[in-house]
C-alpha cells in the first residue's frame, strides 16, 4: 500500500470522531480525524479520560505508598513501573542492593516484558484482522500472569518491587516453573512467528505504512521498540546499564526494513517479537546465576531522601520511563513527575499518519503500542 | 561533556542569563534569552542536544514563582543536560516546540498542570484536563473545587464508603 496522492481527487473535508469508546484506540483515547474522502489530512488526539492526577496524589503520600500508584499507570507492564520508581528512589537514598534482589528484579522485569510484548503483538494482529495469533498470545501471557500470581498474589497490579528490595522472596519452585515455562514458550513463539510475521495479508497491511524516520523519532522524543524500529540502537539496558544488565549477554534488535522501509509498522512489530527472544535469553542467564541471600536486607526503615532532585530513566516495554523527583527532605515527595513513554510515542502519531487511509490509521496506532493509563496518568 | 564545561561554554556566549552554582545538577537560564540558548544547545557542534526527554514543571513554593526543568540528551555525543527556568505568574517562557517536537505536548502539560504560559506555541491549550477546567492542580495552593459543572466532587471517604 502506498501513501495516497491528495491532489488527484479533492472531496469535501469531513471531521470524523473515533473513540473514546472504540476497540481500536486501545483504551479511552479520542481521535478527531479530518478526512478528505478516505484520506486522512489531520489527526487531533484528545486524551485525559483516564486522568487521575497521579502526580498530585504522590505529593500527599509517603515514598513507599507511591508504589501501588505506579502500578496503575502502565497496567500492562506494572513491574516495569515499580522497578523504574524504585530505582529513582534508591538513587536518591544511595542504597546498595543485595545481589539476589537485583536478579529477582531482572527476572520479573523480563517476564513482564514478554507478557507486555505478547499483548502488543497479538493486539496488533487483531487490529489488522488476524484473530488466531491474538488468542495464542494471550494464552501464553496467561502463564506468565500465573507465575506472577504465585509470586505476589496479584495478576496485573503487583506492588512487588519496593524501594530497597522486593515484597517477598521467590516462592519455592518458582525457578523450576519459570524454566518449564521458557521450555514451553520457545516453540510457541516460533509458532506465533510462523503464523503472523511473514503472512502475506499481514505484510501487505503493515509494511511501508506509517514510517517514522530516525530524525522524526528523535525530534519527537520517541523511545523504546518504536524508536529502535527506525534503526536506532537506543536501549537503556545496553547504553547505560542500570540494575545488573551489564552482566548479561543479549542483543538489541533494530528495524532493518526486511519487508519494506526501515521504521514502518511491520518493523515495529518485528522488533517487539525479536525482543521477546532476547528476554528469554536474559531470563535463562539470570536463572542460571541466581544467588542466595536475604531480600529484605537493604530495605530502609524510613524512606527520607536528602534535599535534591533526581532524574532517573528506565527501559520499560513501551520505552524510556523517566521519574523526576524533587525532595525537600521530608518523607513525602515535594514534586514527582513521570515521563511517560507512550505519551511521547503518541505525540508523533498525527505527524506520521497524514496522507494515509482510514484503515492505515488503525494499523499505525496499533503499532505504537500505547497504554492510556500511562498517557493520562 | 560534563555540566561544568557546558555551563562555561554557555556563559561565554550569554553571560548574564546563565546561572550555575557549584556542584549543581542543572543550569539556570533566564526566560528572556531562552530561545537563543535553546538554538545553541541544539545546533552547537560540541553540544548537539537533539533529544528532549522531559519537561517537568514545579512550584517554587512562594505562591508566585513556578519553574520548568528540561532534561536533554544528545544521541550522537551521549551526554546529558538539565536546564531550569523560573518565571513569575505574569511572565511567559518562549516555546521550543519548533526546535524539539516533543516539547509541544510537554509544554501543554506544564501549562495544564502548573499554569506556566508559553509564547509562540502552535496549539496552546489544556491537554489532560477538560478545556473549561479552572485552576492548575499541581500548584501547591490549589483547592479542590466543590463542584465541577454541577457535579459534586467527593472530598471525604464517606461519600463512597
Amino acid at each position: 500500500m502506498s501513501k495516497q496522492d491528495k491532489s488527484i481527487i479533492k472531496a469535501e473535508e469531513m471531521v470524523l470522531n473515533m473513540g473514546p469508546q472504540h476497540p481500536s484506540t486501545h483504551g479511552v483515547l479520542r481521535l478527531k480525524i479530518r478526512t478528505d474522502g478516505e484520506i486522512v489530512s489531520k489527526i487531533d488526539p484528545i486524551m485525559g479520560y483516564l486522568h487521575r492526577c497521579f502526580e498530585k496524589h504522590c505529593e500527599n503520600l509517603s515514598y513507599e505508598q507511591v508504589v501501588p500508584f505506579t502500578d496503575r499507570c502502565d497496567y500492562l507492564a506494572s513491574m516495569h513501573m515499580n522497578h523504574a520508581y524504585s530505582i529513582a528512589v534508591e538513587k536518591m537514598l544511595n542504597i546498595e542492593l543485595p545481589e539476589r534482589v537485583e536478579y529477582i528484579r531482572v527476572i520479573v522485569a523480563e517476564l513482564q516484558r514478554i507478557a507486555s510484548h505478547l499483548v502488543a503483538c497479538g493486539v496488533f494482529g487483531l487490529d489488522v484482522g488476524a484473530i488466531t495469533p491474538f488468542t495464542w498470545a494471550l494464552r501464553d501471557r496467561e502463564r506468565i500472569l500465573d507465575l506472577f500470581e504465585m509470586l505476589c498474589g496479584a495478576r496485573l497490579l503487583y506492588n512487588y518491587i519496593w524501594p530497597g528490595g522486593v515484597s517477598h522472596d521467590l516462592p519455592p519452585n518458582f525457578i523450576q516453573y519459570t524454566t518449564e515455562f521458557l521450555d514451553y514458550f520457545e516453540p510457541m513463539l516460533k509458532e506465533f512467528d510462523d503464523i503472523l510475521t511473514e503472512n502475506m495479508i499481514f505484510v501487505e497491511r503493515t509494511a511501508d505504512v506509517g514510517i517514522i524516520t530516525p530524525e522524526v523519532g528523535i525530534n519527537f522524543g520517541v523511545s523504546g521498540p518504536t524508536l529502535r524500529a527506525s534503526g536506532i540502537s537506543h536501549d537503556l539496558r545496553k547504553d547505560e546499564p542500570y540494575s545488573i544488565y551489564n552482566k548479561f549477554d543479549f542483543d538489541v534488535p533494530i528495524g532493518k526494513g526486511l519487508m519494506g522501509t526501515v521504521g514502518d509498522c511491520w518493523d515495529r512489530y518485528w522488533v517487539r517479537l525479536r525482543e521477546i527472544d532476547e528476554s528469554v535469553k536474559i531470563l535463562r542467564q539470570a536463572i542460571a546465576q541466581l544467588p542466595d541471600g536475604d531480600v529484605h536486607e537493604a530495605r530502609p526503615k524510613k524512606v527520607r531522601p536528602p534535599k535534591g532532585e533526581v532524574y532517573s530513566r528506565y527501559e520499560s516495554a513501551r520505552g524510556d520511563v523517566g521519574f523526576y523527583i524533587i525532595s525537600d527532605g521530608k518523607n513525602i515527595p515535594y514534586r514527582l513527575k513521570m515521563r511517560s513513554p507512550a505519551f511521547c510515542n503518541l505525540s508523533v502519531f498525527s505527524e506520521i499518519s497524514e496522507g494515509w487511509m482510514m484503515s492505515d490509521v488503525i494499523t499505525i496506532l496499533g503499532s505504537l503500542d500505547i497504554v492510556l493509563g500511562e498517557i493520562d496518568r | 561533556m560534563i555540566i561544568e564545561d557546558i555551563a562555561k561554554l554557555l556563559k561565554n556566549k550569554y553571560s548574564e542569563s546563565i546561572e550555575y552554582l557549584e556542584d549543581a545538577n542543572f543550569i539556570k537560564v533566564s526566560a528572556n534569552d531562552w530561545n537563543d540558548v535553546a538554538l545553541t544547545i541544539k545546533n552547537e557542534d560540541k553540544l548537539k542536544f537533539d533529544y528532549l526527554m522531559c519537561i517537568s514543571s514545579y512550584d517554587c513554593g512562594d505562591k508566585k514563582t513556578y519553574g520548568v526543568a528540561y532534561n536533554f540528551k544528545s544521541t550522537s555525543l551521549n551526554h546529558y543536560l538539565e536546564i531550569r527556568i523560573e518565571v513569575t505568574d505574569e511572565d511567559s517562557i518562549h516555546s521550543v516546540s519548533s526546535i524539539w517536537g516533543s516539547a509541544d505536548w510537554h509544554e501543554r502539560e506544564a501549562y495544564d498542570m502548573m499554569g506556566i504560559k508559553f509564547e509562540n506555541h502552535p496549539n496552546f491549550k489544556r491537554i489532560l484536563l477538560a478545556d473549561d477546567w479552572e485552576g492548575h492542580p499541581l500548584r501547591k495552593d490549589y483547592d479542590t473545587p466543590e463542584y465541577y459543572r454541577g457535579m459534586p466532587v467527593p472530598k471525604d471517604k464517606t461519600y463512597w464508603e
